[in-house]
């Protein structure tokens, strides 16, 4: 197990490092000058100097590489250039919109999904399961942002439940909850329908072990034997896909965000892109990535936790 | 041919055949404004109605049918080209260095938020379709790579294989001449389903601003202009959501339908 976390461990530096290469790479190759790209086609000349002279561009590349790193890890990542406070700030602000809503929306998923998939795998073919899996075909193609656009439509417009968007703070949880609901909902269904399919499956592969004959041999009734050794057994391959998803999900959010003016790191990201504040928007997405990159590597110990043979091959 | 098959062929040839059309016919030009005649419900002139320039919706679909589909298209075949011929590289040199540096290389694609990154490359070259395809189609190469990678490697086991070794065919002609003809169909599949996901994410980057222009149509841009009138005209949000979802539907039966087609082995079970 050890050999195997170190092993993982090693990829999920590798992973950052090469990531924050790209990141600065693809910031770095904006065509012209970065300081120049930010103050926009009229600056002049002494304005752009000045600003370089700040970002410290008259450095070589691999100094304000190297720099920004560091600061990375001490977390400062840098002075934002609109807002003129630290990113850091910033983003410590904005997690508290995108990180729930992830959550409330990763919550909300395996709710849909796994009574769905476990009802269409125990009863395959009938009715319930062509119903489930149509709905959950249709979930799939539909794209989020619109079906939050429904929502609005619907709950916020005509039936005046909710408000259409926009977020009032922590202060009351209950209206910040109520805030977060029609974003987390659009944000869910397509995600459940896919793990209710992968639930369906992998239950259905499980329904077909031996073990599940010998459970029922030594006298367990059909669903005794389906929640004790299929279900425990095919959460394997669907704690994988929670964890994709939550990664999906803080990154999804950034355009459900903008549908429902939430100030999240999306909506933070966007005004940043409007503003040129390139190293906001290097911050964060360096942030979303390194979260990404940590959910994998958790998933994937807490699945070799779960699964010694994965141990063992590693 | 299950229904699946013939549904999904159905509505994907449906779009096919609507962006084709916009070529030489749209009911409606799109560039001319209407304002006038903005905002109208369906009716007989203006089948799916009016936007909030007066244009005809029918005819913006089918335009905006024209760049999704072209962006996913490019998309999937930028996967491919790339993806394919690495994945057959790794399978032929399994085992070695390189096998190696290309499925940690995808493992690290893989790991990365795409829309993310997408969303930042778009910011910084500046938001084109062009971009919109180059964001779509670096995260279609490690899927179509680790695919072939994964098909292959059973196929090097095989007689038929070893048959052609000792003729002396060299490992890149076995690649070319005997694997992919056998991976052939996967990767039709696939396709399929990454197409799908190519509209899906064609229409999210060009919502959000960072896809195709103004006045270029697209369904994405529909979307975000019907998003303040929603309440007063939600035709002009049904109509292109409904679109996009028709679509990415098709094109996911298609694919499903496909490889049950495709997979005698699967067809023997169904019988």
């Amino acid at each position: 197990m050890i050999r195997y976390a170190l092993g993982r461990l090693t990829s999920l530096i590798l992973s950052l490092i090469v990531a924050s290469i790209v990141i600065f790479a693809v910031i770095e190759v904006i065509p012209g000058d970065p300081a120049a790209f930010m103050l926009g086609v009229n600056a002049r000349p002494d304005t752009i100097a000045a600003l370089r002279a700040e970002m410290g561009l008259d450095r070589s590349l691999a100094v304000r590489y190297a720099d920004w790193v560091a600061g990375m890890l001490r977390g400062d990542f840098g002075q934002s250039w609109t807002y003129k406070t630290a990113v850091s700030e910033l983003i410590a602000d904005r997690i508290w919109v995108s990180l729930p809503l992830a959550i409330y929306a990763l919550a909300l998923s395996t709710l849909i999904a796994f009574p769905a998939g476990i009802y269409a795998a125990s009863r395959r073919g009938s009715a319930g399961d062509v119903t489930i899996m149509g709905a959950t075909q249709l979930g799939v193609a539909i794209p989020n942002f619109w079906f939050a656009m429904i929502l609005v439509l619907i709950f916020a417009i005509n039936l005046r439940w909710f408000s259409a968007g926009g977020f009032p703070g922590w202060d009351n949880p209950l209206q910040a909850i109520k805030a977060l609901t029609l974003p987390a909902i659009a944000l869910a269904l397509p995600q459940a329908a896919i793990l209710a399919r992968v639930m369906r499956s992998s239950l259905l592969d499980m329904l077909g072990e031996d073990f599940m004959r010998t459970a029922r041999a030594k006298g367990l009734t059909r669903r005794q034997a389906l929640w004790k050794h299929a279900v425990r057994n095919a959460l394997i391959p669907v704690l994988t896909i929670i964890g994709l998803q939550f990664s999906f999900l803080l990154a999804g959010g950034i355009i459900i965000e903008q549908v429902f003016f939430l100030p999240g790191l999306g909506r933070l990201i966007f005004q940043s892109i409007s503003a040129r504040d390139l190293i906001v928007v290097e911050s964060v997405v360096m942030i979303l990535v390194f979260v990404v990159i940590l959910v994998n590597f958790l998933v994937d110990l807490a699945y070799a936790a779960v699964d010694p043979r994965l141990r063992a091959r590693a | 041919m299950s229904r699946n098959l013939i549904i999904g062929a159905l509505l994907s040839a449906l779009f096919l055949g609507l962006a084709a059309l916009s070529f030489v016919w749209t009911p409606y030009d799109i560039a001319t404004l209407d304002i006038p005649g903005k905002l109208q419900g369906p009716s007989g002139a203006h089948l799916l109605g009016t936007d909030h320039f007066g244009r005809d919706i029918l005819s913006m679909i089918m335009m905006g049918a024209r760049s999704s589909i072209a962006v996913a298209v490019v998309a999937v075949g930028i996967g491919m080209a790339i993806g394919i011929p690495l994945g057959l590289l790794a399978a032929a040199r399994r085992g070695s260095l390189l096998d190696e540096v290309i499925m940690r290389g995808n493992d690290l694609v893989f790991a990365f938020p795409s829309l993310v990154i997408a969303i930042l490359i778009t910011a910084v070259f500046g938001a084109s379709a062009v971009n919109a395809i180059i964001a779509i189609g670096i995260f279609n190469i490690p899927v179509f790579a680790r695919l072939a990678r994964g098909a292959a490697l059973p196929l090097w086991e095989r007689d038929f294989i070893l048959a052609a070794r000792v003729c002396g065919k060299s490992a890149t002609r076995i690649s070319v001449e005997h694997i992919l003809p056998n991976i052939t169909n996967l990767m039709i599949v696939q396709g399929t389903i990454q197409f799908s996901l190519g509209i899906l994410a064609e229409a999210a980057l060009s919502y959000i601003g960072l896809g195709a222009q103004p006045p270029t149509a697209s369904w994405g841009r529909m979307l975000a202009d019907a998003q303040t009138l929603v309440s007063i005209a939600p035709h002009t949000a049904l109509v292109p959501g409904f679109a996009i979802l028709l679509m990415v539907l098709g094109l996911n039966l298609l694919g499903d339908g496909l490889r049950d087609w495709l997979d005698p082995r699967l067809r023997v079970v169904r019988a």
